[in-house]
């Protein structure tokens, strides 16, 4: 396993990484914001330190002069943290705003699944295409990735786009960029993961709409995760206790993501990722109100990629999608 | 000012009187259990060294190609681990701080003697079950043991590694509490706590943090060591567990835990820079609240170790404010101590030296933090070289060569002996020197996209990592070289007289070295610290 051939792209050293976003190049501005700010006080640090250390070297010095009194010396220590807290919160707000559009939740155009493992990322395209340690994304769309881990805490990093993110085990966490430059950069795992943590690192590749679609048309294998999610409800017997028309001992699940779910004990909850992960992992955690806690839990049988494709397929489930597949006397 | 009476005493100083194994493995003095720290420490800072010197040779090229990836991964984690809890950690408190505290307050001894001996024990066994750890094949979990590696998937030796630092925590717990009630109780008549050295003020808030901070790191070992060897679940995604709980509580102990290591090396730096300059500390007032808001904010800045881990976008954003923050003080404090040069009258001596080479590489240090306290900004750097670098610019550049700084100035008072002039020089100079081009090239590393803990990495980035093996082998002279002329000394460096520098500080009026129970006659304080003319 650790002879897995790295695949690093062709890329010398870079002082300032290539900025592939827009994004980047946001970041690599507060860089250099910061850069000159530090550059200016240590010039006046050594600067004074070498001056005082000349002119005051006891060497040369005569008769004492009087030194800052008390109450200028207090003005001069409040001045300071005053004007450095004021540049301090002006830094705060730059950085805090750029955070929170690689962090935030808004909707991208292409949700791709991202999982850790030791050692290797495994990647999962909306269409079903599948790849590993690489990630192909088209340019100029925004793309959130969706990560988890399979084991321990890993992280998701690209340099090239200034993004980092780690996959945890037990969670989602999401990360989102739209790279503006084609080629191909490097990544990274960077949260120390065992033994070969530093081999678990490959390529990113952007490329244009067509190629990236081409690409998906020349890799595209199996179904896609929602259909491939369908056949697991299937053969995970699901279906037995969600999906048989009058009553079901389990909540039907059609139109069930994003809505607010009443729990047993008063609480709600709303039926996102997270939420769904839950229900088939720890089913006793969340007890939708009205029903018995006698859910098994699929801990175990299912993996993590497979969790993604279940997530896909209850997702694309509509409100009443169930219904008309009963009343048109379809399958089930 | 300061008064005591310089009687004589037949009795002889405190390392004269009974140089025997009993009379040093028994004895409560503060000034001998100060020598049995420092040696031990000296020995795990030489063991880390080794694991530190190992992982600058495999990083000379690009490919794995010295160490196998478990044996490199392996080493880093005794690096961190010994470096951190049985180096850095007790290094100035348990040293200087143990020899000098009790007589900058003028007292005869710690509040709780026999809990100072303790303490020294309680590492020792924290110690062995380190070098046990080592001895089982050694463990590849980092020094920040993260779950559910840690936990669930780690082949080595865990539970011994992290028994030795449980076992250690309460040896800073002890050390702690003895400086708290020393201060409290122990100072002269006329020592009012507006009159106390700025190192008694470190020390005292180190003492805080210590008891404070300490039992939330034995509790998160005593639950990691539940995980692993009972699946207890409170880390494990599988059973319900959280493992980001862990980070919480790791740096809820280990945030605070670096500023155990600095706020004992400002107040070195404090003492050392008022002598050479004899000029008194610029701002005293200003310098005891930044120690005191240092000590406050650093309890609440933990998340920023986090920012990429999936903690709620706006937990992110408050730790990145308090973050910057807490930059503020520790930036109030080098403007006091370079306004102290003002109108001085500076000597270049050794001490000073390392007292300048700390100031310049702790704001780098400091500065730095600020950048990873950017959000965005750490989000690109969280994880690679860059932190390297500005860890080790503060907790080496800065806590360690101020532990030097201290140690040449207090050096005479300790062993009653001078040392080499020249040779203490040139041992900092390269030190200073051999420090930044071992880690200034990791800043740039960093932000060109390295990551941390890689054994094996791009070819890209292998002129970088060369010029930093190369400042590695300075910087071990520049560490080396005081084990010489300092040792050299004690059986032939001159004669120290009680206080060479003519330096203020009620240690100074004690024989050089101190007599059994420091001072003759309790010296009476009438006046404030650092009164230079
Ligand atoms: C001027 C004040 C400081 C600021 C603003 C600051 C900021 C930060 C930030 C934001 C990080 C997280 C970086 C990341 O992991 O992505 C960090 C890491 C770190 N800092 Fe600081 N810091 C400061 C002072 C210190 C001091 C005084 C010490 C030690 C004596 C220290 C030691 C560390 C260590 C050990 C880490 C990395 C821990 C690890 O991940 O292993 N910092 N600092
Ligand atoms: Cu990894």
């Amino acid at each position: 396993m650790s002879e897995q051939a790295i695949v690093d792209p062709d890329i010398g050293y870079q002082l300032i990484p290539t900025e592939a976003s827009d994004y980047a190049t946001q970041v690599d501005h507060l860089y250099y914001g910061l850069l000159g700010l530090s550059a200016l006080l240590i010039a006046i640090l050594v600067g004074l330190i070498a001056v005082f250390g000349f002119r005051y070297h006891r060497s040369r010095t005569g008769a004492r002069r009087p030194r800052i009194a008390g109450k200028a010396g207090h003005r001069i220590e409040i001045g300071f943290a005053a004007m450095l807290a004021l540049f301090f919160m002006g830094l705060f707000y730059w950085g805090s705003h750029l955070y929170m559009d690689v962090y935030g939740d808004e909707p991208s155009d292409i949700t791709i699944n991202v999982i850790g493992k030791q050692w290797m990322w495994k990647v999962q395209h909306p269409d079903g295409t599948r790849e590993i340690n690489t990630l192909h994304v088209p340019v100029g769309e925004s793309v959130t990735l969706r990560l988890t881990s399979q084991d321990v805490i890993h992280s998701f990093s690209i340099p090239a786009l200034r993004l980092k993110r780690d996959a945890v085990p037990g969670f989602y966490t999401t990360a989102r960029f739209t790279a503006s430059q084609t080629g191909e950069f490097r990544l990274f795992c960077a949260e120390y993961c065992g033994n070969d943590h530093s081999r678990m690192r490959g390529r990113v590749v952007v490329m244009s709409r067509a190629d990236y679609e081409d690409w998906l048309t020349r890799h595209g294998e199996g179904p896609s995760p929602a259909v491939a999610g369908k056949q697991l409800f299937q053969s995970h017997g699901c279906t037995g206790c969600h999906q048989d028309s009058a009553g079901a001992p389990a909540p039907a699940l059609d139109g069930l993501y994003g809505r607010t779910v009443p729990l047993e004990g008063g609480d709600t909850i709303v039926a996102d990722e997270a939420y769904i992960r839950d229900s088939i992992l720890q089913p006793q955690k969340h007890v939708v109100a009205g029903f018995q806690p006698i859910m098994p839990s699929f801990s175990g049988q299912i993996s993590e990629s497979e969790i993604f494709q279940m997530i896909a397929y209850i997702k694309s489930l509509q409100p009443g999608d169930w219904h008309q597949d009963d009343a048109s006397g379809a399958t089930q | 000012m300061i008064t005591a009476s310089h009687a004589e005493h037949a009795s002889g100083h405190y390392l004269s009187h009974d140089w025997t194994l009993r009379g040093w493995l028994l004895t409560v003095d503060h000034k001998r259990i100060a020598w049995l720290y420092a040696a031990s420490i000296t020995g795990f800072f030489f063991l880390g060294g080794l694991a530190a010197l190992l992982i600058r040779l495999e990083l000379i090229t690009a490919p794995g190609d010295l160490l196998s990836s478990e044996t490199y991964n392996k080493m880093f984690s005794l690096h961190g681990i010994v470096m951190v809890w049985f180096f850095l950690i007790p290094s100035i408190p348990a040293t200087l701080g143990n020899f000098l505290m009790p007589m900058m307050v003028g007292a005869k001894d710690m509040a709780f003697p026999k809990l100072n001996l303790l303490s020294w024990y309680i590492y020792t066994v924290g110690g062995i079950f380190t070098l046990a750890a080592v001895i089982a094949g050694g463990v590849d979990t980092g020094w920040t043991f993260y779950t559910p590696f840690s936990s669930l998937f780690s082949n080595s030796a865990v539970i011994a590694a992290a028994t030795g630092v449980f076992v250690v925590g309460f040896s800073s717990i002890l050390t702690g509490l003895n400086f708290i009630v020393t201060t409290h109780t122990m100072r002269a008549p006329g020592l009012t706590w507006k009159r106390l050295p700025l190192f008694v003020w470190a020390n005292y808030a180190t003492g805080l943090i210590m008891v404070l901070a300490t039992p939330v790191l034995t509790v998160t070992l005593l639950l990691l060591g539940l995980e692993r060897g009972l699946g207890i679940g409170i880390f494990d995604p599988a059973l319900g567990g959280d493992p980001l709980l862990f980070q919480h509580l790791f740096w809820f102990y280990s945030h605070p835990a670096v500023y155990i290591m600095i706020l004992p090396a400002m107040g070195v730096v404090s003492e050392i820079i008022a002598c050479f300059s004899r000029n008194p500390v610029f701002g005293y007032k200003g310098m005891v609240i930044s120690i005191a808001a240092i000590a406050l904010f650093g309890f609440v800045v933990w998340g920023h170790h986090m920012f990429v881990s999936g903690q709620s976008l706006y937990a992110g954003i408050l730790f990145s404010f308090f973050t910057f923050l807490v930059a503020v003080p520790s930036a109030v404090k080098t403007l006091n101590w370079t306004a102290t040069l003002f109108r001085g009258h500076i000597w270049f001596s050794a001490p000073m030296i390392y007292a300048l080479s700390f100031l310049g590489l702790f704001t780098i240090g400091g500065l730095t933090g600020v950048f990873l306290a950017a959000l965005a900004l750490d989000v690109h750097l969280h994880d690679t070289y860059f932190v390297t670098a500005h860890f080790h610019y503060i907790m080496v550049g800065g806590a360690v060569t101020a532990y030097l700084g201290g140690l040449h100035f207090w050096w005479p008072k300790m062993t009653g002996r001078m040392y080499s002039e020249l040779w203490s020089k040139v041992a900092a100079l390269a030190l200073f020197i051999g420090f930044n081009l071992t880690f200034y090239p990791q800043f740039l590393l960093g932000y060109s996209g390295m990551p941390r803990r890689y054994h094996d990495y791009p070819e890209a980035f292998e002129f970088l990592h060369i010029l930093s093996s190369l400042g590695s082998g300075v910087l071990a002279i520049g560490y080396l070289l005081p084990l010489v002329y300092l040792g050299w000394s004690l059986w032939r460096g001159p004669r120290a007289p009680a206080n060479p520098w003519d330096a203020y500080g009620l240690e100074w009026l004690a024989d050089s070295p101190p007599i059994k129970h420091n001072f003759t006659e309790t010296p009476k304080v009438t006046g404030g610290p650092y009164v230079y003319d």
